[in-house]
Parts: structure tokens; C-alpha cells; sequence
């Protein structure tokens, strides 16, 4: 079986996040990137079918020339080969766009699943996965904590806050998976070997047949139009009890427009 | 804040990278319960073990990381930065494996390698006793020959990982000489005593070891028979180096720490590192724990050269740990009271770094070594990295 797993390539979620003031995009100078821990799963995910089918798995990113690093970690967890579409002209690019990208990509390669995580842990969308599957015709099924292939039959199960769905597709489908799917391993220093002689190809807009007005900045749906860093915490009030504590915490919350 | 590094190559960058995420993500929560309660991590070791960090300077053939010293010991010092028990125990299992992979026969060699280094064991080594511990060469314990069996009997003290390892790396009296034997754990007549209670580096276990009548095969004596003390002498040198490397990585956390806290804190309307008298003390913390890193860096890439390095092995040892010794008590200081609290680590990297200046030589044992080579190799002969 051939899985294809999309990764994306963020900022250090433990470092101070900042934004470029030019466009209000996430700033990538300042900070160390890494493969997205959500996206972990599903690379971790990949490796547990490709072992047991004796599969393979093809992790592709979408990113600047850093982004190398995320499909190379993916590598070195042991994925077999990686794609890395990199093109100037994709600096800026919203969800729309990034799904365009994807979907392009993969349609050259050759699958059976594609995977993904829940959401970036930068951007937060969680939006890829449902416009991965509707540009490319597949069917999706998200949020699953658990995956199981059976008769070329994807099944999962979403938990809710009330109940647990069971949801099958049709392969090949898009199935985004959760943080409590699965532990991902660690690469294993015979893995950061082993990475360096895998396949990791770069591909350009031109060779996916996208142009750069399609993406980008310019032809994105939503624009940020401003950053703000919120306001440090200030000091709290303290009420003291008088025999008049209650009417005057009902003030505080009433003047807080709270109650 | 991780110190800067300049790594020899790509796949040394990413070892430092897994090293830290390996660290951050599954070390630093379990330091200070382990630590308070006393409790031997060997999970953590397993962990490490299966992500090759156990084995980093020996032949990828038997299943080791084929790393120079240069970079084996920045990995341990990042592991040490987290935690130092750990980082001492590291150490401790490299330089058990030492003796078989430098000075075994190619058949010890094949039959023991993989599994000492495959990273689901643990290795500990017996040199001091009661009464010998910075003169081996005093010891009681002895190995007599009775047909394929030599015969163990003796007292063996401060064993870290004692009660903890699958092998132990013992050295015993045999004849006139000291041979070197590899004990596996469950050999009857090998007991561990408890753990002794020390001053810090409570996580990590140190024992006693009692052997009573032990039969170990005639194969598992590693070296030619009075060649025992030439091989922990040896393997010495090496272990020093780890634990210069850990006694770096210890000052690191505490410099880190004081950092932080100096930014943080206010007296008299300004961040206490804006106070010169402070910020000096951090200056000269900062340069004792670069002048460490970069005094074992320079006796590895000795040793990864093939060059002799013995006395740079000491003079790490000793730079850096005397060096860990300050910096940790500085950085107490810097804190002030709260330094002085269990609620802050920097207390116990005091206590950590005490022992540094005792085990794997003393500091006075290291002044001796370098004392006396300096009689010896002073002809200051020029040489390149390519050899000659």
C-alpha cells in the first residue's frame, strides 16, 4: 500500500513566536522550524500500515527551503521517500492555495491513502484535509483516533464529546488523524543514517503545472490585516470583605459586563 | 538557553537535535521526581539505548554509532545539561563496553559487542574497593584459575548502576598481576549491597558489589592475564573525557538557570543582571563553561586523531569539573535564598557537581597525571589533522 502524508514545516512551538511586520506572515527568519508534532501521527501512523503491508510512505511538504528539515525528520522516523514542493511564489499562500499545491502534488504520485494531521499547531486551520479531498474527488474522513484497512476500506473512529462515531470510506481516501491516535517514535540515530540515502525530491510550481498567480499572497481568499501581541497581563483587584464582599464582587463582574 | 554548536557533520547536527527533543520531551519531566525519590531511571536508558545513544563511539559493525569522541561527548553533554545522573550513566556504559571493544579478541568481540551495544543493556564497572580507590593497584578482589573457570572473590565498591546493570566490567588480582573480566548480572555468587545514600546524583544508583564464589568461563576474561589495570588505566582517559563532558553540561544548566533568573528578578528598579555585580559573577560563569567545553573538545579531537591524550584527558576532567564546582555554587548565588531552596534546581546542582571533583580519578589524581607527563613529552612536535 502507498500512503502519502502531508507534513508542514513550523515554527518552534516552545520558542517566542513572531510575526513579519511586511505582510503580517508568520516570521520564519527569527525562530527554529520542525515537523509539526501533530503531523507525527500521521507519519507514525504511515509507518505502522507500511510495515504491516509491507508499503510505502511518501511524506510530501509544501514550505521554503527550510522545510527540507520536516520531510527530512519524517526520513528519519523511517518514511520512504519525501517531495518537497518548494517555489518563492508560495510564500503567503492561505489554506485555498496550500490545498491547490497538495492536491497537484499527489496527483502525480501514486496512492492508496493520503494522511494527515488535525490541524497545524502554527496556522491552527484544520481546513487541508476537507479541501485536499474535495479537489482531488476523494472521499475524507476526519479526526480519527483510530484507523483500521480492511477489504480497501479505510475505518476510523471519531470520539465526540457524547459519543463515538464509527465511519468507513472507500480507498483511496483522505483521513486526517488526531494526537490520540497513536505514540510517535522517535528517529533512532541508524534512521538519521539510513535518511541520507532516501529519495527527496524538490519540485517547483512549474513542474506540478501551477502558476504563480494561483498562489500566493495575491491570490489568497483572507488576508491577516493586522498582528497585535496581547497586552501583558495586568494585576488583579483585590476585594476585601467589609461585610459588604458579595455586593461589591457583583459590581466588579456587573462594571466586567461578566454578569 | 543550548549552547551554540559547530558540528563536523550533517548527521552529527541531526544526533544533537534528537538529543535535545529526546531531552526536552522525555528527561526533564521525570528529573526532579526521580531525583527526590531516589529512583533509578532504567527506562530512560532503554529509550536512549533504542535511539543509538549508547553506543555512539563504537564500530557501526556491532551495532555502534561509528562517532568520533568530538561528537559522542556533545551529546552527552546535552544529555547531562538535562540531567546529570543520566549523563553519568551514559558515560558509565561506554566505558564498560570499552574493555571488550578495544582490547577483546575478535570472537569476544562478535559474541559480546551487539549486545552490550544494542542499547537494551546496561554495563557497570568494579575497579575500587574499600581501601583502593585511587590506588587500584591495592585491590583484594582476586580470579583464581580452577580448569575453564576462574574464580571470583572480593568486595567491589562505588559500582554506579550496582543492582541496576546486566553485566559488570570487574577488575580482580590474578597471579601478580590485574586481569579484566565481564561478569554477567545473574552470575550466582554477585550480589549488589543497597545503594549507598550520597550528597546528589540520587537518581543514579551506586553499590557495593559482593562476589562470593562467581565462575565466569575463561573466555570472558577480556586481555591477556595481568593486562586488567593497562585497560582501566586506559579506559580512564576515555571516561574522563565523558565525565568533563557531563561536568560542562551541568554548569550549562546552572548558567542557564542564573541567566533566567537575573533577567527576571528586579532589586532597586532593574533586572539584577543590569546590577554589574552580578553580571560580572554571570561573565565569569559564562567563560569557565565555555573554557570547559572547549578543553574536552580538544583532547577528543586528540583521541579521534589517534594521538596520545592523557594528560589533556586530565586537564579536561580537571578544568571542567573544579570549573562546575564554582559555576554551580555562583549560580546559587545569583538566585540568593531561593538559590539556596529545594524549589529551585540550582541547589542540586551544587550537590552534583561535588562529585565530580572526586570520581573517575580525583582532582588530585588528575594534578598527578599531569604533573608527571610534563616530566616526559615536551618536545612540542607539530603535527596535522591528516596524520604524520
Amino acid at each position: 500500500m502507498n500512503i502519502v502524508v502531508c507534513v508542514k514545516y513550523v515554527p518552534d512551538a516552545q520558542a517566542d513566536r513572531t510575526f513579519s511586520p511586511d505582510d503580517n506572515t508568520t516570521d520564519r527568519e527569527n525562530v527554529d522550524g520542525l515537523l509539526s508534532e501533530l503531523d507525527e501521527y500521521p507519519v507514525e501512523e504511515a509507518l505502522k500500515l507500511a510495515d504491516a503491508t509491507d508499503g510505502k510512505v511518501i511524506v510530501l511538504t509544501v514550505g521554503p527551503e527550510d522545510a527540507t528539515d520536516a520531510a527530512r525528520k519524517a526520513l528519519q522516523m523511517g518514511a520512504h521517500e519525501a517531495v518537497h514542493v518548494q517555489d518563492d511564489a508560495i510564500h503567503g499562500s492561505d489554506a485555498l492555495a496550500t490545498s491547490k499545491v497538495l492536491a497537484a502534488a499527489i496527483a502525480k504520485l501514486e496512492y492508496d491513502l493520503i494522511l494527515t494531521g488535525m490541524a497545524s499547531t502554527d496556522g491552527s486551520m484544520g481546513v487541508v484535509p476537507a479541501m485536499l479531498a474535495e479537489r482531488l474527488g476523494l472521499p475524507q474522513i476526519t479526526l480519527a483516533s483510530e484507523l483500521t484497512i480492511e477489504g480497501g476500506k479505510a475505518v476510523i473512529r471519531r470520539d465526540n464529546d457524547a459519543s463515538t462515531e464509527i465511519i468507513e470510506a472507500s480507498l483511496p481516501a483522505v483521513v486526517s488523524v488526531t494526537d490520540q491516535i497513536n505514540e510517535p517514535r522517535y528517529p533512532s540515530f541508524k534512521g538519521i543514517m539510513a535518511a541520507k540515502k532516501k529519495p527527496l525530491q524538490t519540485w517547483s510550481l512549474e513542474d506540478l503545472g501551477l502558476t504563480a498567480d494561483e498562489v500566493g499572497s495575491a491570490a489568497a481568499w483572507t488576508t491577516v490585516t493586522s498582528v497585535a501581541e496581547r497586552p501583558a497581563r495586568t494585576a488583579g483587584q483585590v476585594v476585601t470583605d467589609e461585610g459588604d464582599g458579595g455586593a461589591k464582587l457583583v459590581e466588579f463582574l456587573a462594571g466586567a459586563k461578566l454578569v | 538557553m543550548p549552547a551554540d554548536r559547530v558540528m563536523p557533520t550533517a548527521e552529527a547536527a541531526d544526533l544533537i537535535a534528537l538529543t535535545r527533543q529526546l531531552a526536552h520531551r522525555e528527561l526533564a519531566p521525570q528529573v526532579v521526581r526521580h531525583e527526590a525519590d531516589e529512583i533509578f531511571p532504567r527506562d530512560t536508558f532503554r529509550l536512549l539505548g533504542r535511539a543509538g545513544l549508547l553506543s555512539l563511539p563504537y564500530p557501526g559493525e556491532y551495532g555502534g554509532g561509528d562517532q568520533p569522541y568530538e561528537v559522542y561527548l556533545q551529546v552527552l553533554e546535552e544529555i547531562a545539561t538535562v540531567w546529570a545522573s543520566v549523563g553519568v550513566g551514559v558515560s558509565v556504559h561506554v566505558l564498560s563496553c570499552f574493555g571488550p571493544a578495544e582490547f577483546g579478541t575478535p570472537e569476544q568481540r562478535e559474541r559480546w559487542l551487539p549486545g552490550l551495544l544494542g542499547g537494551e543493556q546496561l554495563g557497570a564497572y568494579c575497579l575500587s574497593e574499600p581501601h583502593a580507590g585511587s590506588d587500584p593497584a591495592a585491590m583484594r578482589t582476586r580470579a583464581v584459575l580452577r580448569n575453564d573457570e576462574y574464580v571470583l572473590d572480593g568486595v567491589k565498591a562505588w559500582t554506579t548502576h550496582g543492582g541496576q546493570a546486566d553485566f559488570y566490567k570487574v577488575m580482580a588480582r590474578t597471579g601478580t598481576g590485574i586481569s579484566c573480566f565481564l561478569v554477567p548480572a545473574n552470575t550466582p555468587g554477585l550480589e549488589s549491597d543497597p545503594p549507598e545514600r550520597k550528597m546528589g546524583l540520587t537518581a543514579s544508583h551506586t553499590t557495593s558489589i559482593r562476589l562470593t564464589d562467581v565462575r565466569v568461563p575463561v573466555e570472558n576474561r577480556v586481555g591477556a592475564e595481568g593486562e586488567g589495570l593497562k585497560i582501566a588505566l586506559k579506559g580512564l582517559d576515555s571516561g574522563r573525557l565523558g565525565i568533563a563532558a557531563v561536568a560542562t553540561g551541568l554548569a550549562q544548566a546552572a548558567l542557564d538557570a542564573a541567566v533566567a533568573y537575573a533577567q527576571e528578578r528586579e532589586t532597586f528598579g532593574r533586572a539584577i543582571i543590569d546590577h554589574q555585580g552580578l553580571s560580572f559573577l554571570l561573565a565569569d560563569m559564562a567563560a569557565a563553561v565555555e573554557v570547559s567545553r572547549a578543553a574536552y573538545l580538544s583532547a577528543a579531537r586528540r583521541r579521534d586523531l589517534g594521538l596520545p591524550f592523557t594528560r589533556q584527558a586530565s586537564i579536561a576532567k580537571l578544568v571542567a569539573t573544579d570549573n562546575a564546582m564554582r559555576v554551580t555554587t555562583d549560580a546559587v548565588q545569583v538566585l540568593g535564598g531561593v538559590g539556596y531552596t529545594r524549589d529551585f534546581p540550582l541547589e542540586r546542582y551544587l550537590r552534583e557537581a561535588k562529585v565530580m571533583q572526586i570520581f573517575e580519578g580525583t582532582n588530585q589524581i588528575q594534578r598527578m597525571v599531569i604533573g608527571r607527563s610534563l616530566a616526559k613529552d615536551t618536545k612540542g612536535i607539530i603535527r596535522t589533522a591528516e596524520g604524520s
